[in-house]
């Protein structure tokens, strides 16, 4: 099968080289050889430009982490569909159910996206990257399992074309192409993102995802209320809740965060910090609840949970173009994406799962927390510095 | 706490120049460099933070139906409302020659660099915005000085912010029709959706 494939590969090379019939497809036919085999011809544009790290490598690494998630998610879409038809579910037939509602999505999400990366790729002769890869597959997982298709093309055609192409592609965009897709979702049809009909994949169950339940507030604690709708801590823990086919399961993107951490693909730096200011935010918040049943009371190891702040967490923030580069940069930037999304989800009774957009309002900033670190680190080096006599002259130049 | 909810939504939900894209001319003009932003930034903020209280007054005790009965019980019916235009912007560019002045002065490099968006700052739409949705709002005083205040502090925030992402995408390999104003319209426009996140938020 690989000699076979390779065989051919070499076969058709010809055709898109300098002087080929094909040469205007050559991005086309880079991307399927580089896909199938290590070439010994290494990226030299785009996402490591801060890393000498391979990003086909790094974009792979990523598509492992994000494996565990997938598959828990898969079984709880069906899961809970099962459940919302009064079946008694049983473990073969959730997953079944599950890939009817998830291939559907990556499919639309990967044709779609991979067809303008294609595209763009051809008239602007660059590269097609592996980046979208990861970007569809996220986009994948953050989409509630009821959207329907055609939105879904239409806001991954603006977020790979307006969030990413138009700044040339993979490794010069500014805000993450997922999350410009979700938001592109959520402010174009509210419908079908925000609500508590979306998130079980029935059609007319409505099921409130928790955090629409916790908005709502209630005279008993808050977490007694949740358990009397089937949310229990340790349910949101291992992802048997309502929510996006990839953020509910925490335990599992808990053995993602352990795989980017190990191959250092996702920053520690950005991850401690997101979580130090999520608990902080949260503690505060539950200082400042007047009653138990108050939705400011959420305990939180609950706001840890729920929601897609642990997925925001591990794959959103970590994103390393559209994050902040620095060290000292990624620290606040992990803080304040922390806070925020904490934030956004209580005192924003429009969107209760605001993580996702209050990483995106982060993006637009990172460049500027960068900005700030790099001119005070300048500062403290130029003080350190002990200028000789003679250069005096011309540093004072 | 009122005036801590009227100053979080002039800096993030309504952002003067985000959402209702106020000022927009400097705003696409003078983000080339994060140095410049920063001190167009300052001005608006303190352009719009004396303006709009000054216009206040002006407002209050001279030009609303009916204001002018400190004078004279005769004049109680008197309603010059129609200056309100040409009283503020007097106002408007009073301050902004003064804050003119102070860069000439302080900070040569930066009034070079400004350029003529400096005086220009007199017809900024988002300085005449803030006076205006002061009226139509009715504002008190203590509202209308906090309200421009911060609507400067979020026309500030948006520019710099701008500034450093134009200062980033240098680098990209952004297509050469789309080059300059182009992709920074797109960037608004990004922006915006961003800070669309905080819609609806009130403590």
């Amino acid at each position: 099968m690989q000699q076979l494939l390779k065989g051919l590969l070499e076969r058709v090379e010809p055709l898109f080289e300098k002087g080929g019939k094909l040469e205007k497809m050559y991005p086309a036919y880079d991307a399927f050889a580089t896909l199938a085999f290590v070439l010994p011809n290494r990226t030299h544009a785009g996402a490591h430009i801060r890393d000498d790290f391979d990003s086909k490598r790094m974009m792979v690494t990523v598509i492992f982490a994000l494996i565990p998630c997938t598959l828990v998610g898969v079984f709880n879409i069906g899961f809970q569909r099962l459940l919302a038809m009064g079946v008694e579910p049983a473990f073969g037939p959730a997953v079944v159910q599950g890939l009817i509602r998830f291939l559907p999505i990556l499919i639309v999400t990967y044709a779609v996206g991979l067809g303008w990366e294609f595209l763009f790729a051809v008239i602007r002769r660059h590269e097609v990257s592996e980046g979208f890869l990861v970007s569809g597959f996220l986009v994948a997982l953050i989409v509630p399992p009821s959207i329907p298709l055609w939105q879904l093309a239409v806001a991954t055609t603006f977020g790979v074309i307006i969030g990413k192409e138009i700044f040339g592609g993979t490794g010069m965009n500014i805000f993450n192409p997922a999350l410009v897709v979700r938001a592109f979702l959520f402010f174009a049809y509210p419908a079908q993102i925000s609500g508590d009909r979306v998130w079980v994949a029935l059609d007319g169950y409505a099921s409130a995802s928790p955090l629409a339940i916790v908005a709502e507030g209630a005279e008993a604690p808050i977490v007694d209320v949740l358990a009397a709708q089937g949310v229990t801590w340790f349910n949101s823990f291992i992802g048997l809740i309502p929510g996006s086919i990839g953020e509910t399961s925490t335990l599992a993107i808990l053995l993602g965060i352990g795989l980017l951490l190990i191959t250092g693909v996702g920053s520690w730096r950005i991850m401690l910090s997101m979580l130090a200011g999520g608990v902080v935010m949260a503690g505060i918040l539950n200082l400042a609840a007047p009653h138990p049943g108050h939705f400011l009371a959420l305990p939180i190891h609950y706001h840890l949970t729920l929601g897609g702040f642990a997925f925001g967490l591990a794959y959103m923030a970590t994103d390393p173009v559209s994050a902040a580069a620095t060290d000292t940069g990624k620290l606040i930037y992990g803080f304040l994406c922390g806070v925020l999304s904490i934030l956004v989800r209580i005192l924003n009774p429009a969107f209760p799962e605001g993580v996702m957009l209050a990483i995106l309002f982060m993006n637009m900033f990172a460049p500027l927390i960068d900005h700030f670190v790099v001119r005070s680190n300048v500062k403290k080096r130029l003080a350190r510095a002990t200028v000789p006599a003679t250069a005096d002259a011309r540093v004072t130049e | 706490m009122e005036l801590v909810n009227l100053a979080l939504k002039a800096i993030f939900v309504e952002n003067i120049l985000l959402a209702f894209f106020l000022g927009m001319c400097s705003f696409l003009a003078v983000s080339k460099q994060v140095k410049t932003a920063i001190g167009l930034g300052f001005a608006v903020i303190f352009v719009l933070g004396i303006t709009v209280p000054i216009n206040w007054l002006v407002h209050e005790f001279l030009l609303k139906s009916g204001s002018l009965a400190w004078v004279s019980p005769a004049m109680a019916e008197v309603d010059l409302s129609f200056l309100n235009f040409i009283a503020f912007i007097a106002v408007i560019a009073a301050m902004v020659q003064l804050v003119e002045m102070v860069i000439e002065k302080t900070s040569t490099g930066l009034y070079h660099a400004l350029g003529i968006y400096l005086p220009l700052i007199t017809v900024n739409c988002s300085i005449l915005g803030g006076s205006l949705f002061m009226v139509e709002r009715s504002y008190s005083f203590s509202e209308s000085l906090v309200f421009g205040l911060s609507s400067g502090v979020g026309w500030a925030l948006a520019i710099i912010a701008l500034a450093s992402i134009r200062e980033k995408i240098r680098y990209s390999n952004v297509p050469p029709a789309l080059r300059g104003l182009g992709i920074t319209m797109l960037l608004t426009g990004l922006m915006s959706i961003g800070f669309m996140s905080f819609s609806g938020i009130s403590l």
